[in-house]
């Protein structure tokens, strides 16, 4: 028999009141265990909105969501959820406030009833694998905004996750941590859920695309290669082809 | 802003155990804080002195942090002389310095100073994470604990958050002067602030939330309430009985 989808979604809505349109407009998606999928939309599109539907964070008007074939619509069920999807906020100020990054780190697996030696050990093993040791022990907000994004997604790996929600993760990130962002996710066998506006990061990262207009989801059309042409206006500092 | 410079170090009251400093600095301030004889305002004095020593404190930061505070003492010099009734040590014209003003100044200074230093000695070498924690142990109640360590950890973002606005005022060619549109302007600013905080919280919330908090924070560190810790209380308990006993003999 076949493993149930890890997540589905089926017509979900979400509004704030009854007079607004809804955000989020009879929603419905489906993510395979390891399926990549991208998410890519304007602003204010509902995307993040999306996420915290799923993860419980909103409370859904209609619809139903379903996490390995179970109904989740309860304390209890967005909790057994949580442990299995990590989130990754757009600002990653919001998700780490421990004062050292070896705290933060822990702090999930600390969460989840590990012992404080266990969780350090699981902290340290996580950041090494993302090349992380050396910021162990600095103080979190004193961190660049890049080291930033990529201790938040240490906190959420330490705690063993099954799938990823990443929330525009490459906004304001500088080239070169946008491309070990890229190397990461690759290496990581997770499912995931992408959302971004830089389409070319989901091409490199996802295996399926879908796009999202106006509170509603819809598969996007296979991209096709082409070419165009273009200066390099900024001589000094060329881009190199083909690792933007 | 700048937090934390005395909180990293390595001499024997880093080491030891906050809980241990929190509790014995509490106690000699409020003894310090009640004291009424220069006796044991100077032997307050001396003993926060030879605490800062003892915490190989950088002189200089101590120093600088020092005047700042007798920028403050320095106005009692200038008004109790003035306005505390007592003998008239001299006039001029109208007015006239008190001795009793004199000595209430000199009192104040001394214990003020003993008083920072103790503060600067016990709290200032634990960060204020160990803080927290210390006080969540102390049982504190946990959510004066947690507003404790978030505003640590948030008060630089919010700031960043108002400089950030105020630069944009800025570029937008807005000098402050003394009028009602810079009044509203600050008001919005603040209260634009206030309403960043507000988000910023419930995402921060939010975030705990999908990592499974409970309303606890767990320590990564183990308590370790060993002998030095043991020592230094009753050392410190022996220092408060010392101050309690000069007070006596001389009041």
């Amino acid at each position: 028999m076949l493993a149930p989808p890890l997540i589905k979604v089926e017509d979900l809505s979400f509004y704030y009141s009854d007079e607004s349109p809804p955000v989020l407009d009879s929603i419905n998606l489906t993510l395979q265990h390891q399926q990549r999928l991208g998410l890519i939309g304007p602003n204010g599109c509902g995307k993040t909105t999306l996420f915290h539907c799923i993860m419980g964070l909103l409370k859904v008007r209609s619809g139903t969501i379903f996490f390995r074939g179970d109904k989740v619509e309860d304390k209890a069920g967005f909790q057994r959820l949580r442990r299995e999807i990590g989130m990754l906020f757009q600002d990653a100020d919001d998700q780490l406030f421990s004062p050292t990054v070896i705290e933060d780190v822990a702090f999930g697996p600390l969460n989840l009833g590990v012992a404080p030696d266990k969780a350090r050990l699981v902290a340290s093993d996580t950041l090494a694998e993302l090349g992380l040791s050396h910021l162990e022990n600095r103080v979190t907000h004193h961190l660049s905004g890049g080291e930033k994004k990529l201790v938040s997604l240490a906190t959420i790996l330490s705690m063993q996750p099954r799938a990823l929600f990443l929330d525009e993760p490459t906004n304001n990130l500088d080239p070169r941590t946008r491309l070990r962002l890229i190397e990461i996710t690759n290496k990581l066998e997770l499912a995931f859920i992408i959302i971004s506006h830089d389409y070319d990061f989901l091409a490199e990262t996802c295996h399926d695309l879908a796009s999202m207009e106006d509170g509603r989801v819809s598969p996007a059309l296979k991209s096709s290669l082409h070419t165009h042409h273009h200066v390099h206006p900024h001589g000094a500092h060329p881009h190199k082809h083909g690792d933007h | 802003m700048n937090f934390e410079q005395f909180s990293y170090g390595s001499s024997f009251l880093h080491q030891l155990d906050t809980r241990a400093k929190f509790v014995s600095c509490l106690i000699l301030v409020m003894i310090l804080a009640l004291s009424r004889t220069f006796a044991a305002a100077a032997s307050g004095l001396l003993l926060g002195l030879l605490l800062v020593l003892l915490a190989r404190l950088p002189i200089r930061m101590v120093v600088k942090r020092l005047l700042l505070v007798n920028a403050f003492v320095g106005f009692l010099w200038v008004t109790l002389p003035l306005s505390y009734p007592g003998d008239i040590l001299f006039s001029l014209g109208p007015l006239s310095i008190s001795l009793q003003g004199l000595l209430l100044a000199g009192l104040i200074s001394l214990k003020a100073n003993g008083v920072f230093l103790l503060i600067m000695a016990l709290i200032a070498t634990s960060s204020v994470a160990d803080l927290g924690h210390a006080l969540e142990r102390l049982h504190v109640p946990l959510k004066l604990c947690l507003l404790l360590l978030f505003s640590y950890r948030y008060i630089f973002v919010i700031s960043q958050e108002y400089q950030r606005l105020l630069r944009a005022a800025r570029v937008r060619c807005f000098k402050p002067t003394t009028n009602m549109h810079t009044y509203r302007t600050f008001g919005y600013l603040f209260g634009m602030t206030l309403i960043k905080s507000l988000h910023r919280g419930d995402r921060v919330r939010k975030a705990m939330l999908l990592r499974g908090f409970q309303g606890r924070f767990h320590s990564l560190y183990q308590a370790r309430f060993g002998t030095s810790e043991i020592c230094f209380c009753a050392a410190a308990m022996g220092a408060a009985a010392g101050l309690i006993w000069v007070e006596s003999l001389l009041s």
